[in-house]
């Protein structure tokens, strides 16, 4: 893309370095595949350079030498810190509490953060049956902060979710302050329009930035609700020379999620 | 070690894996035995109620072969690549036939599998609040604890499959049988079924096995037979041995996308051939060449001598 075209950079670079920022100071961090993958070692590479890579495969401490195309790539055995029983991950890890940041996605989210992974349509003859919940639900509880990222559309991005596969937040966050689980649910949404917080007083998903040139126009044609916006509504900061240049030279030089 | 369980993967299928059986072909992402995928299609099992955490392209083969009547999962895709075809035809179109499905997540899988190897009634784990997942399956039950009237957990059964089928790097002609990288749910799903079937990259002797005990995951003492089958996992990997083959799960989505070529593909690589070893052979040696890794050795530990 030339620099008269464009921004120069692509909606996942945008992605991938906000997503990025929103790990300073993370010890650990439960990593996806695809974007959240680029996200974590450009965070690593940056700023949170003690960040150990935490895989649901049961690797904790993953020093991957290539972009790896699945959570259980052999590469994120080689060289890690740990390889625990997935009873262990689960249980000793996620459960007790030792996930400072995790990353989830789904088919369809809601104003609460609330994900749906199962099924699109009725569960018992579902128009959509998708892959399920994985570690998600149990991720969603226990890890202390989650950070969504998607990419906006009505379908997606809807009233209300067909199935709750991960909980979010209900909507009082007096009732979710006494739920006394670790995680304080989704703080994080970034899309390719914007980022959003979750307000303290409702609990819902409020607008923080926009993107460079994107309008509330096109973010309100990507919802299916009325989107609050934060009264500071300020505009994302754009990726540096620098993360660019790690992303495509370091992290993902076939520009197979970048793109 | 006891006397040898070594045999031949038909002669263990045949005389392990019944019709209507529930079969566990478990290893997560990591050491998945296709190879034991491919002989229970060749000797046309049905009925089977097949469960694992990921069921994963091994799985859409079995199901699109119509093995199966039943899958317990959570969750199910081609890893890193998309949808299992085979798998949802059946479930959103009842394509050829229904399959009934009965899902958990991870960690309840898990659980399942660690009560199902500890001889507990259930197991309980934090998860699943607020989820709609046990309202689908009224087999997750919230339980308050006896010790603090404030405190819910979930339960889960336990998982006990009539035959497990673990594949390893190596054991001993008794089943002692050692697996280093991802341990997935192995150990779990091998103490809590009734039979076991582990396949190894190599069967090797005891000796080997008892100058690294640490590294033992599963004892011959719950191994019914062990069978020798290098490559059994393709194209998932054996770590040290060789690499995923990518390019088959990529393959494969294409493959199953139309009924008429996944039934041409199990055709010529299921029923057509023997055995496993002529499918690695069919494969051909440049595949088998561009899956190897480079040695990363990992150093030796002193154990002591202790007479």
């Amino acid at each position: 893309m030339s620099a008269a075209a464009g921004p120069g950079y692509s909606k996942s670079e945008i992605m991938i370095a906000a997503s990025a920022r929103r790990l300073a100071g993370a010890a650990n961090c439960f990593v996806g595949v695809g974007l959240p993958n680029i996200v974590c070692n450009l965070a690593q590479r940056t700023v949170a350079p003690e960040l150990q890579l935490v895989y649901e495969s049961g690797v904790f401490g993953a020093r991957p030498e290539r972009l790896p195309l699945s959570i259980g790539d052999p590469t994120l055995a080689t060289g890690a810190t740990a390889i625990t029983s997935m009873f262990e991950l689960f249980a000793f890890y996620l459960q007790a509490g030792l996930i400072d940041v995790a990353f989830l996605g789904g088919a369809q989210i809601d104003r609460f953060g609330n994900l749906n992974t199962t099924v699109i349509g009725d569960y018992a003859s579902p128009t959509v049956r998708l892959p399920g919940s994985g570690g998600a639900c149990e991720i969603a509880i226990h890890a202390k902060r989650i950070l969504v990222i998607m990419r906006q559309a009505q379908r997606s991005f809807v009233d209300r979710i067909d199935f709750c596969t991960s909980p979010g937040h209900s909507g009082d966050p007096s009732r979710d302050a006494a739920r006394g689980w670790h995680g304080s649910g989704p703080t994080d949404v970034v899309t390719d329009l914007g980022t959003y917080v979750f307000d303290e007083a409702s609990g819902e998903m409020t607008l923080a930035t926009l993107h460079p040139g994107v309008t509330l126009e096109q973010v309100r044609a990507g919802m299916g609700w009325e989107p609050a916006v934060a009264a500071s509504l300020g505009e994302t900061p754009p990726p540096t020379p620098e993360e660019l240049r790690t992303i495509r030279e370091e992290l993902d030089p076939g520009g197979a999620y970048t793109k | 070690m006891t006397g040898s369980k070594v045999t031949t993967m038909h002669d263990a299928v045949r005389e392990l894996v019944h019709d209507g059986d529930t079969v566990a072909i478990e290893g997560f992402t990591h050491l998945i035995c296709f190879a034991a995928g491919h002989e229970i299609i060749r000797q046309r099992r049905r009925d089977l109620t097949l469960a694992r955490m990921t069921p994963d392209v091994v799985y859409d083969q079995m199901i699109g072969a119509g093995v199966a009547g039943k899958l317990i999962f959570s969750w199910m895709g081609n890893p890193g690549v998309g949808n299992l075809h085979a798998v949802r035809r059946r479930i959103e179109r009842a394509d050829p036939e229904p399959l009934e499905i009965e899902e958990y997540s991870h960690f309840g899988m898990v659980c399942r599998y660690m009560a199902g190897a500890s001889n507990l009634p259930f197991f309980p784990l934090r998860s699943y609040y607020e989820s709609d997942i046990p309202v689908v399956n009224p087999k997750i039950v919230p339980m308050t604890s006896p010790y603090d009237d404030g405190d819910q957990v979930f339960v889960v059964p336990p998982l006990k499959p009539d035959v497990t089928i673990v594949h390893a790097q190596r054991a001993d002609a008794g089943g002692d049988t050692q697996i280093w990288g991802l341990l997935g749910c192995q150990k779990e799903a091998a103490f809590a079924a009734h039979r076991v079937i582990v396949v190894v990259e190599e069967v090797v002797e005891e000796s080997v096995i008892r100058r690294d005990p640490n590294r033992t995951v599963i004892p011959g003492v719950v191994v019914d037979a062990v069978v020798e089958a290098p490559f059994g996992c393709h194209p998932s990997f054996a770590q040290g041995y060789y690499d995923r083959d990518n390019a088959f799960y990529l393959e494969w989505d294409r493959i199953a996308k139309d009924p008429d070529t996944l039934e041409a593909w199990l055709r010529e690589w299921v029923y057509g051939t023997a055995d496993h070893a002529e499918y690695v052979q069919k494969m051909g040696a440049a595949r088998w060449d561009g899956l190897k890794p480079g040695p990363a050795l990992s150093g030796e530990v002193d154990y002591g001598r202790y007479a």
